[in-house]
């Protein structure tokens, strides 16, 4: 099993730390504590003038193994009901799913709370910097996730915030996070924020006039999505089976599956 | 003795709401509250550095973000902050657009090296302790002071792994413009030119030819810019000045 166990993509991490080598760079031997599998996926957000959509694949895996083809990365956030469909936040996590699922709980219940004893809805913006102390309260022992936060913010504009896993974020138009974030994020740079795409004729070198950014309308955007896991099921192992969606606007939360492939 | 009676002589129903309030409470405090979770193992920061510490080992498992180039100096007009936008985690760049000067408050800006979470997160902090202080005294902070406080922090934290070369700059009645580097091993030094992170050196090439303290606004800005330029990329940095 140790033979197959190096990722043949692009140097990325192995496929369960329990096949990790278990020589540290000083050449000690390390034995003991791997509290952490790769369960791969990939997650995907994309902010509008109005909406907000997030998505993830619904494959987990582990090592070569698939655990299940129906696994959500993509939750609700804050809502009053077990059904959560008056929330207003969607929160995505990839990575070892165990501590994705930990952490989406404890936001869960922080921002229930939070509508408990202020007696409103927690906004994205506060929402955002709390999952940022959740996350690094683990600074020593990190939560193996990389996390996607999105809403609406207090003017009603889409808002995605991305994080890394002890907690340093920022608010993006679109990020794409997980095992084929390095397929689809170049491809996002390129789409959504015209990265490398000038005006036609402008001239040469620094004549060059960069394309003018515009937020996406919902449709393109929602095409977008499915083209980029499309894409990402065709080149990464880790990826597939089906596309969860939600997409945030100020009527509420719509969740959508959409069949990838499931080779 | 009159608290013990105190203690005993209230309803145990007021007691009981009480403390299911405190429980809740308690449940709702940032974390803030300086508790990390350490994980189960005989040495935590052997630990965290098997798991996340790209740069000993490169395919470890937690890749975590980490700023790459920043500097500041002071010149005739006020001190000059300048840093690039990028974040990696180890070969993969993270981000193009980070924002890697905080405002600690309207006089006290800090940089962003090493971990964008730790100087994010300890950042804030110190804002929120520079407030305290402010409340308190009733008047604003001076930035020995405030860097004073973050170099306590970071060596009372001093081999946990954490990683942050941070620069503090801010303007007070008393001290004029004053620059602070301090850095995750408890080193704080205060001083006129300093470059911190990956692309220090490349930045101090520039920086150390043709600084002078004489530097009118408009030349100090374009030596920042040129020294920055010269440690990564073209285009993608902040500049912020502060007079």
């Amino acid at each position: 099993m140790a033979m197959f166990s190096q990722n043949p993509l692009m140097n990325g991490p192995n496929y369960s730390f329990n096949q990790a080598p278990a020589t540290a760079s000083d050449g000690h031997k390390q034995h003991g504590f791997y509290p952490y599998t790769d369960n791969g996926g990939s997650t995907l957000a994309i902010s509008g003038a109005d909406f907000t959509i997030m998505a993830g694949d619904t494959r987990s895996t582990s090592g070569y193994s698939i655990n299940t083809r129906y696994k959500p990365k993509v939750f609700k956030i804050g809502g009053t009901t077990a059904s959560q469909n008056d929330a207003t936040i969607v929160l995505s996590v990839v990575g070892f799913a165990a501590d994705g699922e930990a952490l989406k709980e404890r936001l869960d219940a922080v921002v229930k709370m939070y509508r408990y004893q202020h007696g409103k809805p927690m906004s994205v913006k506060a929402c955002a910097q709390r999952l940022s102390t959740i996350l690094y309260g683990k600074r020593f022992f990190p939560y193996y996730v990389t996390a996607i936060l999105g809403g609406l913010d207090e003017e009603g504009k889409g808002v995605v915030y991305s994080y890394d896993p002890v907690g340093s974020y920022e608010r993006e138009m679109c990020r794409a996070a997980g095992a084929a974030a390095s397929l689809i994020m170049p491809f996002l740079d390129n789409q959504v924020n015209f990265k490398n795409q000038y005006e036609p004729e402008s001239g040469a070198g620094h004549e060059l006039q960069e394309r003018e950014k515009i937020p996406l309308p919902r449709g393109e955007v929602e095409d977008l999505v499915k083209d980029a896991f499309d894409s990402a099921v065709e080149r990464h192992i880790e990826v597939g089976d089906g596309l969860q969606m939600m997409i945030v606007t100020k009527d509420g939360i719509e969740e959508r599956y959409l069949p990838l492939k499931k080779d | 003795m009159d608290a013990l009676v105190a203690q005993y002589s209230r309803p145990t129903f007021q007691s009981k709401a009480t403390e299911d309030l405190d429980e809740l409470q308690q449940d709702e405090r940032p974390t803030l509250s300086l508790k990390f979770a350490i994980p189960p193992v005989a040495q935590p920061a052997s630990w965290l550095r098997a798991v996340t510490d790209d740069h000993s080992n490169p395919n470890v498992p937690i890749k975590l973000a980490h700023g790459t180039t920043t500097l500041a100096f002071r010149f005739q007009g006020g001190i000059i902050v300048c840093t690039d936008s990028r974040a990696t985690a180890g070969n993969w760049i993270a981000s193009q657009t980070v924002k890697k000067v905080i405002e600690i408050n309207s006089c006290l800006l800090g940089t962003m090296a090493g971990g964008a979470a730790d100087c994010q997160y300890w950042l804030a902090y110190l804002g929120m302790q520079c407030r305290l202080h402010e409340l308190r005294h009733k008047r604003r902070i001076t930035v020995a002071a405030a860097s004073k406080i973050l170099a306590n922090l970071t060596y009372s934290y001093k081999g946990m792994g954490l990683s942050m070369g941070t620069m503090l700059a801010g303007v007070t009645p008393s001290e004029g413009p004053a620059l602070y580097y301090v850095d995750s091993d408890g080193s704080r030094l205060s001083g006129n030119l300093f470059c911190v992170g990956s692309g220090q050196t490349f930045a101090y090439g520039v920086l150390d030819a043709e600084y002078h303290y004489d530097l009118t606004t408009e030349e100090a800005l374009e030596l920042g810019r040129r020294a920055i330029i010269a440690a990564s990329r073209p285009r993608n940095n902040t500049n912020l000045s502060v007079d």
